[in-house]
C-alpha cells in the first residue's frame, strides 16, 4: 500500500471518528434537554432555558431547576465516569470482559456501602465516601495481590473475580441480616438509581470530573502503548509501571467517585468501551468515546426506567437487562476472535 | 495440547497405601469430630450426655431438643459438602482446569435464575420442582460456560473460563434482580436461599435430594479410573483406550446433578468445590479413585466447620456458611491462581 493511501485511509478514519463523537454529543444534548422538559408536568424548552439562566419560573423552578436539572447532569457526569473508567480497564487487559463490574471494583464498593448502611446506619453522604473507599481499597488489594514477579493482565483479572466472588457473598449477608426498612435503602443503592439526586450529590461528582477526565484522556496514547503489552510499550518509551499505576487510580477514583454518587448502575462501565469501539472503529483513543457513549446510555436509560413502563424503574435495573444480553453476546464474541476490543 | 496444570513435585500420583489408608480413617475422624461439634455447639451449647441422650431418642429438657433441632442441619452440610466437594473435582479433571468450581463457573448462577423463573411465572415452589429447577438451570449454565469458554484460541484456558463463569453470573444475576423487584414476596424467598445456608434444614428435604445426590455420586465414582486417564491429556488418553468423551460427558453429567441438588437445597455455596480437591491432592495425590472419598470427607467436614463457626462468631445470630466458605475460599483461589504460571492461565 503506498503512503499516500494510508495517509488517506487514517484521515478518513479521523473524519469518521469526529462525525461520530459529534453526532453522540448531539445526541446527548438532545436527550438532556428532553429530560429536562417532560415529566410530572411538561415544560417548554423557553421555560427550561429561562430556569437555567436564572430566572424565577413559577413550578419550573423547583421541578427543572432543584430535580431534573441534578438528576441530568449526575446522569450525565456518571455515564462519562464510568464509561472512561471502563474503558480504562478493558483497554489495559486487553480484555473487553475485564470491565470493573466483573473483577470487583464494583463489588468493593457495594459492599462497603451495603455493611454501612445495614450494620452501620449510616447517612447518604458517609455511605458515598465508604464507598468510595471501599473501592478504592479493593483495587489496590487487587493490584498488590497480582504482582508476583512482575504485572501480569491475566492473574489481575482472576484474582479479581475471586476478590469479586468473596465481597458479594458480604453484601448478600449483609441483606439477609437487614431489618427491611435498611434493606429497602441498600437494594435502592445496589440497583444504581438516580433517584435521590441534588446538587449537593452533583457538586463533588462534577469537582472530581472536571480534573480527571481530562487527566484520563491525555493518557489516552500512553494507554494505547501499554495495550500493546509492555515491552512495546516500554520501547514506546512509555514508563510502564508509573503509567498502569496513574490510570489506575484516575479510572478507579472516577469509577467510585461516579458509584458514591448514583450506586453501581450495572453493566455501563462495560458496556460503553466496547460500543464505543463499534461506533469510532479501531483506534488509539477510545476513552472519549466512551465517555460520550457512557453518558448517553445512563441519560437514556433513566428516561426509559421513569416513563416507558407503568412503574418507574430505576435507571440500574434498564442497564442491567440491556447489559446481560449485550454482555453474554460479547464473551462469545471475544471468545471466538481472542480478545481485544 | 493443554499444559498439564500441576506441577509433578507439589501432588504426587499417589501416596503408599498406609498413607492412603491413613488420611480417610482421619477424614472419618474429623468429620466425626465435627459432627459432635455441630449438634453439641451454638447458640446453646449443651453437655455430652445431652447429645447421647437426645441421639438415643430423649427430648426431656431444652438441650436435647436442641440437639435433636441440629441434627438435620447436621446430615444437610454433610451432604451438601461432600456433593460440592466431589463435583468441584469432578469439573477439575473434566476440564482439566485448577480453577474449576460450582460458584466461579456461574453454575449456581443458572441454578437461580431457574428457581426464580419458576417461582415468578410458573408458580412452582415446591421442594420437588425447585430441585428439578435448580438442576436444570445448572445444567445449562455449565455447558454454557464450558461451550463459551472453549470457544477461540488455546481451547478453555483457566482465565477465559473463569471470566466466561464471572461474566455468565453477572448477566444472569442482572436478570434474576430484575425478575424479582417487582415481586416482594418472591423476592423474601430468594433472598434466603441465595445466601447458602443449611439451617433450614427439614427431613423432609434431606429425604429428597439425599437419592440425587447418592446417584449422582455413583456415576461420579464409576468415571473416577477415567478422570485418571483424562488427565493426561485427551490424545494420550485415547492411545489408552479411555473413551475420552464418555468418560467426560457422565463425569460432568454427575458433576450437574450433584451441584445443582446441592444447591437446591442450600442455595449457591462458592468455593467448596474449590478448596476441597485441591486440598485432597496435596494429601493425597491425584488418583482420583483415592481423591474422590477424600474429597467427599474434607467436603462435609469443610462444611460442618464453616456452619459451626457461622454458628459461634456472631451469636445469637448465625453466619450463613455459604458466606463462611466464601470468607475462607477466596484468599485459597487468589493462593491457587498466584501459584500457576502466566503462561497456563
Amino acid at each position: 500500500m503506498s503512503s499516500a493511501a494510508i495517509i488517506e485511509g487514517r484521515k478518513r478514519r479521523l473524519r469518521h471518528r469526529r462525525l461520530t463523537i459529534t453526532l453522540l454529543t448531539v445526541a446527548i444534548i438532545v436527550v438532556f434537554a428532553v429530560s429536562l422538559m417532560v415529566g410530572n408536568t411538561f415544560y417548554g424548552p423557553g421555560e427550561v432555558l429561562r430556569v437555567i439562566l436564572g430566572d424565577s419560573v413559577p413550578g419550573a423552578s423547583f421541578a427543572v431547576g432543584e430535580l431534573r436539572l441534578p438528576r441530568a447532569v449526575i446522569a450525565t457526569l456518571a455515564g462519562v465516569s464510568f464509561g472512561m473508567g471502563g474503558a480504562t480497564f478493558q483497554t489495559m487487559l486487553r480484555n473487553p470482559l475485564a470491565s470493573p463490574d466483573i473483577i470487583g471494583i464494583t463489588s468493593g464498593a457495594s459492599a462497603a456501602a451495603v455493611l454501612g448502611i445495614v450494620f452501620l446506619s449510616l447517612s447518604q453522604t458517609a455511605v458515598s465516601l465508604l464507598a468510595l473507599a471501599g473501592a478504592l481499597a479493593t483495587a489496590l488489594a487487587i493490584y498488590l495481590l497480582s504482582i508476583k514477579g512482575g504485572f501480569a493482565g491475566t492473574r489481575l483479572i482472576l484474582i479479581g473475580i475471586g476478590i469479586a466472588a468473596m465481597l458479594n457473598s458480604l453484601t448478600t449477608y449483609a441483606l439477609a441480616q437487614a431489618a427491611s426498612w435498611d434493606l429497602q435503602t441498600a437494594m435502592r443503592w445496589l440497583t444504581g438509581s438516580l433517584n435521590s439526586s441534588s446538587w449537593e450529590v452533583a457538586a463533588p461528582l462534577a469537582a472530581v470530573c472536571v480534573l480527571l477526565v481530562p487527566a484520563l484522556a491525555l493518557q489516552g496514547r500512553n494507554l494505547a502503548a501499554l495495550a500493546l503489552g509492555d515491552d512495546s510499550a516500554a520501547s514506546l518509551g512509555v514508563r510502564v509501571n508509573r503509567v498502569r499505576v496513574l490510570l489506575i487510580l484516575g479510572a478507579v477514583t472516577l469509577l467510585a467517585v461516579a458509584t458514591a454518587a448514583t450506586g453501581p448502575i450495572a453493566f455501563v462501565a462495560f458496556m460503553a468501551g466496547p460500543i464505543a469501539a463499534r461506533l469510532v472503529g479501531p483506534g488509539d483513543a477510545l476513552l472519549i468515546p466512551a465517555g460520550v457513549v457512557g453518558a448517553l446510555l445512563v441519560l437514556l436509560a433513566d428516561l426509559v426506567g421513569q416513563f416507558a413502563f407503568d412503574t418507574r424503574y430505576p435507571v440500574g435495573v434498564i442497564t442491567g437487562v440491556l447489559g446481560a444480553p449485550f454482555l453474554i453476546w460479547l464473551l462469545i464474541r471475544t471468545n471466538r476472535s481472542g480478545g481485544s476490543l | 495440547m493443554t499444559v498439564r496444570t500441576e506441577p509433578p513435585d507439589v501432588a504426587p500420583l499417589r501416596r503408599p497405601a498406609v498413607v492412603r489408608a491413613v488420611l480417610l480413617f482421619g477424614g472419618l475422624v474429623l468429620v466425626a469430630l465435627l459432627v459432635a461439634a455441630s449438634v453439641g455447639l451454638g447458640v446453646r451449647s449443651v453437655s455430652l450426655s445431652d447429645i447421647i441422650a437426645a441421639l438415643a431418642g430423649q427430648q426431656e429438657t431444652v438441650a436435647q431438643a436442641a440437639v435433636v433441632a441440629r441434627v438435620p442441619r447436621t446430615v444437610l452440610a454433610i451432604l451438601v459438602g461432600a456433593a460440592l466437594a466431589v463435583s468441584g473435582m469432578a469439573m477439575q479433571a473434566v476440564t482439566r482446569n485448577p480453577l474449576a468450581d460450582p460458584g466461579i463457573f456461574g453454575v449456581s448462577s443458572g441454578a437461580a435464575l431457574a428457581v426464580v423463573i419458576g417461582i415468578s411465572f410458573f408458580g412452582l415452589s415446591s421442594p420437588w420442582s425447585t430441585m428439578g429447577l435448580a438442576v436444570l438451570g445448572s445444567a445449562c449454565a455449565a455447558v454454557f460456560v464450558y461451550t463459551v469458554g472453549s470457544l477461540g484460541r488455546g481451547g478453555a484456558t483457566p482465565l477465559k473460563l473463569a471470566l466466561a463463569g464471572a461474566a455468565t453470573t453477572a448477566a444472569l444475576e442482572s436478570l434474576v434482580s430484575a425478575l424479582l423487584l417487582p415481586r416482594v414476596e418472591a423476592m423474601q424467598i430468594f433472598r434466603f436461599w441465595q445466601i447458602g445456608g443449611v439451617g433450614g434444614a427439614t427431613w423432609d428435604r434431606i429425604a429428597l435430594v439425599a437419592p440425587v445426590i447418592g446417584i449422582a455420586a455413583v456415576i461420579v465414582v464409576l468415571t473416577a479410573p477415567g478422570m485418571n486417564s483424562l488427565a493426561l491429556g485427551d490424545d494420550v488418553a485415547t492411545a489408552l483406550g479411555e473413551r475420552v468423551a464418555r468418560t467426560r460427558a457422565f463425569a460432568a453429567i454427575g458433576a450437574v446433578i450433584l451441584c445443582g441438588a446441592a444447591t437446591s437445597v442450600a442455595g449457591p455455596i462458592a468455593f467448596v468445590g474449590l478448596v476441597v480437591p485441591h486440598l485432597g491432592r496435596l494429601l493425597i495425590g491425584t488418583d482420583h479413585r483415592w481423591l474422590l472419598p477424600l474429597s467427599a470427607l474434607l467436603g462435609a467436614a469443610l462444611l460442618l466447620a464453616a456452619d459451626v463457626v457461622g454458628r459461634l462468631v456472631a451469636r445469637p445470630e448465625e453466619v450463613e456458611v455459604g458466606v463462611v466458605t466464601a470468607l475462607i475460599g477466596a484468599p485459597f483461589f487468589i493462593w491457587i491462581v498466584r501459584r500457576q504460571r502466566v503462561r497456563q492461565l
